[in-house]
């Protein structure tokens, strides 16, 4: 017996919609950084479940593609973070306002 | 007991996640996200994709969050964040995210493929024949583009010459 893909499925559908909420509730840049990084991997998720059911055989190869994509977006994006931090000195969202009208 | 362990993953994964949205320390929202990830690879295993669960807690748990806790140890926040003032962000983000659970439910009834045969797990050898010839040339490309994301990552950081 074993775990229909639909489970797998919501389990997704929850962690994803953890993940927004996680973005909207934090004030700072690294942990918005960590709620994104939440929804790839629930996207990632709901990516294999649905290719479960689907009987698609490469998922996997594709999904291999996409953790290889999320590290690098994860090096690039943490390298800006600590370039804002160094240039203003705070990573407070509330502060990042100089594009305001 | 496949659903046993299934729950119990699952538990692990969505309560660390949502640790991390209540604790208020970075370093403690990294170490929960750690968990999740390494939970969620147990549930890629269960999926029969022992080679992705292995991808997921060497690459996740293992190489992102450790950049993610190196970054947090230089950036030196004092006493922390506060958390949002205004209670109406909360509410509206718990009410925006229920309304996105409702309606990608939904979408997904409507396009769910069917019923799901029993499906052997992948095993890694068919991976990585499958990464050498039908995928051959997007492999290439990745391995560029990490080379890309590590001259971007270097230029970005390196402090300007005086």
């Amino acid at each position: 017996m074993t775990v229909p893909a639909g489970y797998f499925f919501v389990l997704s559908l929850v962690l994803f919609v953890l993940g927004v909420i996680a973005f909207f509730v934090k004030r700072d840049l690294v942990s918005q950084f960590m709620a994104i990084e939440v929804m790839l991997n629930s996207a990632n998720l709901a990516f294999l479940a649905l290719a479960k059911a689907a009987r698609f055989a490469d998922a996997q190869a594709v999904v291999f593609f996409v953790v290889t994509v999320a590290a690098a977006e994860a090096a690039i994006g943490l390298a800006i973070v600590l370039h804002i931090f160094r240039r203003r000195r705070s990573i407070r969202t509330a502060d990042l306002d100089s594009m305001k009208g | 007991m496949v659903i046993i362990v299934f729950f119990a993953l699952a538990f692990i994964c969505t309560g660390s996640v949502l640790g991390m949205i209540l604790s208020r320390n970075q370093g403690t929202s990294a170490l929960f996200l750690v968990l999740a990830f390494a939970a969620l690879g147990g549930v890629f295993g269960l999926l029969g994709a022992p080679f992705l669960a292995v991808v997921q807690v060497i690459i996740y748990a293992g190489a992102i969050m450790v950049l993610f806790i190196f970054v947090i140890m230089m950036i030196d926040m004092g006493q922390g964040i506060a958390r949002e003032k205004k209670r109406w962000a909360l509410v509206l983000a718990c009410a925006m995210a229920l309304v996105l659970l409702g309606e990608l439910g939904f979408a997904a009834r409507a396009a769910w493929p069917g019923p799901d045969a029993a499906t052997a797990s992948v095993t890694p050898t068919e991976i990585g024949r499958l990464l050498f010839t039908t995928y051959a040339y997007p492999f290439e490309l990745t391995s560029v583009l990490l080379l890309a994301a590590l001259a971007g990552a270097i230029v970005l950081v390196k402090k300007r010459d005086p």
